[in-house]
């Protein structure tokens, strides 16, 4: 089936604009290239000559060196900017700095930045890949394919699904994207945690709000907890962690209301103690690890496709 | 300067009628139903399509001088205002300094003189020093230097107890306080209205409650002090009721929206759309609708643009840190003529809100078209189509959603001052 698609992004700026038929073929991709991953010496000459840059505007670890790796491994030229070591420290402009770095002839550019529409900003501006590692509260594409590449693995179906989602919602890219891919895939999306985190509107992108762990965790397929920014606490969002953790958290009381064979995951970096308990991540259910080695080979899949339209044979 | 009209359709108070008039050194010398004979006439019009109304005001503008001469200039300004057919305009305190003292005031007043351009600029105090919303500003001594309102627009003041005593203090010089009516705490780092684009663009919302309960503090202020308030920018649909309730319990308010509240959605914003971005933020379809309403039985008094400059560094960002708002005095005429194409109200209504009433509310003598009068005149062409090209603006900025749009219906000259201005590409 996946056969005929044709190709036809420059960028991966969101998830709204791609296909069922196009998601899946990123994850089948990706799927051909962890056998890649397997080999004694993890190098392909797929992207040769091909240059491609990080430009992370936040921190990050997983998600830079996963890009970093997944380059590499496809033979592609790697450069990593970071803000504080650039031009960016001395009052650049974003768009001034990329169309610099582009006249250097770069390929991709994969962007993480605070500002929701960053990556967007620059996909309609220059004539690079643009590939969104994060922007804002607005979408982590790559993140929600590898989740549902990890979702894939170990329920062998894309669809059909329960998955809860818990913690901060308004303020999570990962929930954003996953409930775009999620959806349009054919499953049941669960928002579950305080209402501060959860407005209702929430309803009319297509997910199901639970108010109450226990009820949103109740015969989940999948549970997905994300991380509790610390800094939210005092702004009114939840009044203190121990009570956040009391009313929310994943521990080895919750995850019982979810499916026996529920698996658990977690975008990292992961607040242990808080939204999850260490005797959960510790959990054999829970494949927290699996989505990092994942998210090598949704990367690789997502260059592979971005600057060579899957015409490369690798 | 000798200037005849002939025969064209007059739009006045008390309806619309054929007339020809002769105007000489800026006096409206006779208005007749037959063509008037003169010798040693300057300048002719004579398109039978074109329609005359009283000249417009526009009671909420931007000119950025003192300060911000990047984004606009009152010489800008003012080639802006007669391009877009205003004979005058009233302009905001965020200036920098701020115009919250006579010297700012004058400096303005001299500064539009000089230019030699047909538009009057009534300058806008500020209610509070620095707009800080602390110490009420010397409102005597503003007036006396020319100012005509008092408004902290876009940084309302806070503190209810300070705006009562602004509001009761102004009572003794006959001036109205204009509300930007906003709940700042609820709306803070808001970047659009709150809704299902706000949360799938993940940009912080703005609730439309943060400006009904500004507008409801306001009302509340206004009718405890019995002060003339106006409220400027109305855009949701809430706040349309309980003006359209505040004026009928008596209450001393009058009130503006402006086009893109009118005609706009949320849905402009799609794609970081930064033209888009302004405060109030544009709202959806129910508003929209509400608003017309509001223009259709006189709740909302006053159509005003909001011309907001800014210079294309600072819209050409990241969404999040773009500025609010948009250039709005050379679209006014043909969006608001939309009005009248979908019949919410007619030409008379039009003259009503770009006219008598800014006038009105600002303590004006409002330009009527009548033997023995300054002649102060906007000329309409109600038909002509054009598209609005960054080339075409007479403003020095070009932030606006409605770039590349077709338009229908412009001023063709505005008469004012003895001088005729004719509107060209």
């Amino acid at each position: 089936m996946t056969e005929k698609i044709k190709w036809n992004h420059k960028d991966l700026v969101s998830l709204e604009p791609l296909s069922k038929e196009e998601l899946i073929y990123i994850l089948e991709t990706a799927k051909s290239f962890e056998e890649v991953l397997k080999r004694d010496v993890k190098k392909v000459p797929t992207l040769r000559g091909k240059s491609v840059l990080t430009l992370f505007y936040e921190p990050s670890t997983r998600t830079r060196t996963s890009f970093e790796m997944a380059a590499k491994i496809l033979s592609a030229d790697t450069i990593n900017i970071s803000t504080s070591a650039s031009s960016v420290s001395k009052g650049e402009t974003l768009l001034d700095t990329v169309k610099n770095l582009e006249a250097m002839s770069i390929d991709a550019i994969i962007i993480r930045h605070s500002f929701s529409g960053a990556a967007e900003f620059l996909s309609k501006r220059v004539k690079a890949s643009v590939i969104n590692g994060g922007d804002g509260r607005h979408e982590h594409p790559t993140q929600a394919l590898l989740d549902i590449l990890t979702i894939w693995e170990y329920k062998n179906i894309l669809s059909g699904l329960k998955i809860a989602i818990v913690g901060d919602i308004l303020h999570s890219r990962v929930a954003r994207s996953n409930l775009i891919a999620l959806k349009k895939l054919g499953n049941e999306v669960r928002f579950v945690g305080p209402a501060t985190f959860i407005p209702e509107t929430f309803r009319e992108l297509g997910a199901e709000i639970y108010y109450n762990l226990e009820e949103g965790l109740y015969d989940a397929d999948v549970v997905m907890a994300l991380r509790i920014q610390k800094e939210r606490m005092g702004s009114g969002f939840y009044p203190t962690e121990r009570e956040y953790a009391r009313c929310f958290s994943i521990n080895k009381n919750s995850i019982n209301f979810a499916k026996k064979d529920a698996i658990i995951m977690h975008p990292g970096p992961v607040n242990r103690g808080l939204e999850i308990t260490s005797d959960v991540l510790d959990d054999k259910r829970c494949v927290v690890l699996d989505q990092v080695t994942k998210g090598v080979a949704v990367r690789m899949a997502v260059l592979y496709l971005l600057l060579t339209g899957g015409k490369v044979e690798n | 300067m000798k200037i005849k009209i002939d025969n064209l359709t007059i739009v006045t108070s008390s309806g619309l009628f054929r007339r020809s008039l002769l105007i000489e050194k800026g006096i409206i010398k006779r208005v007749s139903e037959k063509p008037i004979q003169a010798k040693n006439v300057d300048f002719t019009i004579e398109n039978e399509d074109l329609l005359v109304f009283p000249g417009f005001l526009d009671m909420h503008v931007h000119l950025r001088e003192p300060g911000f001469e990047y984004k606009e200039d009152i010489e800008s300004g003012q080639k802006s205002a007669l391009k877009g057919g205003f004979t005058a305009v009233a302009c905001m305190a965020n200036t920098n300094p701020v115009n919250d003292n006579a010297t700012v005031t004058h400096y303005i007043k001299c500064r539009s003189k000089e230019t030699d351009l047909p538009v009057d600029v009534y300058p806008i105090s500020a209610i509070t020093i620095g707009l800080k919303g602390e110490q009420i500003v010397e409102m005597g001594d503003l007036k006396d230097a020319g100012a005509v309102a008092f408004s902290d627009d876009g940084n309302p003041v806070e503190n209810a107890e300070i705006l009562r005593k602004a509001m009761e203090y102004s009572k003794c010089f006959d001036m109205p306080i204009i509300c930007h009516s906003e709940e700042k705490k609820l709306s803070k780092d808001g970047q659009i209205n709150e809704g299902e684009i706000s949360l799938k663009l993940g940009l912080k919302g703005i609730p439309r409650e943060s400006e009904i309960i500004g507008i409801f503090r306001d009302l509340m202020l206004a009718k405890l002090t019995n002060a003339r308030i106006h409220i400027a920018h109305v855009s949701t649909k809430e706040s349309v009721n309980i003006i359209r309730w505040a004026k009928k319990a008596g209450i001393n308010v009058t009130c503006e929206t402006c086009p893109h509240y009118f005609l706009l959605t949320e849905e402009e914003v799609l794609g970081y759309n930064t033209f888009a971005k302004v405060n109030p933020p544009l709202r959806n379809k129910d508003d929209i609708l509400a608003i017309r309403e509001g223009l259709k039985d006189g709740t909302i008094d006053v159509i005003a643009s909001d011309h907001a400059p800014h210079h294309i560094d600072e819209k050409e960002r990241e969404f999040e840190s773009a500025s609010f708002g948009m250039i709005g005095l050379e679209t006014m005429v043909p969006l608001s003529l939309e009005l009248v194409r979908l019949g919410v109200i007619d030409f008379q209504t039009l003259a009503e809100k770009l006219s008598r009433k800014p006038h009105q509310i600002l303590r004006l003598r409002p330009p009527v078209i009548k033997e023995g009068e300054e002649a102060n005149l906007t000329i309409i062409d109600p038909h002509c189509e054009w598209i609005l090209e960054k080339s075409n603006i007479a403003s020095k900025s070009y932030n606006t959603p409605f770039l590349g749009k077709k338009m229908k219906g412009r001023a063709v000259y505005t008469i004012k001052g003895g001088q005729v201005f004719e509107v060209k590409d």
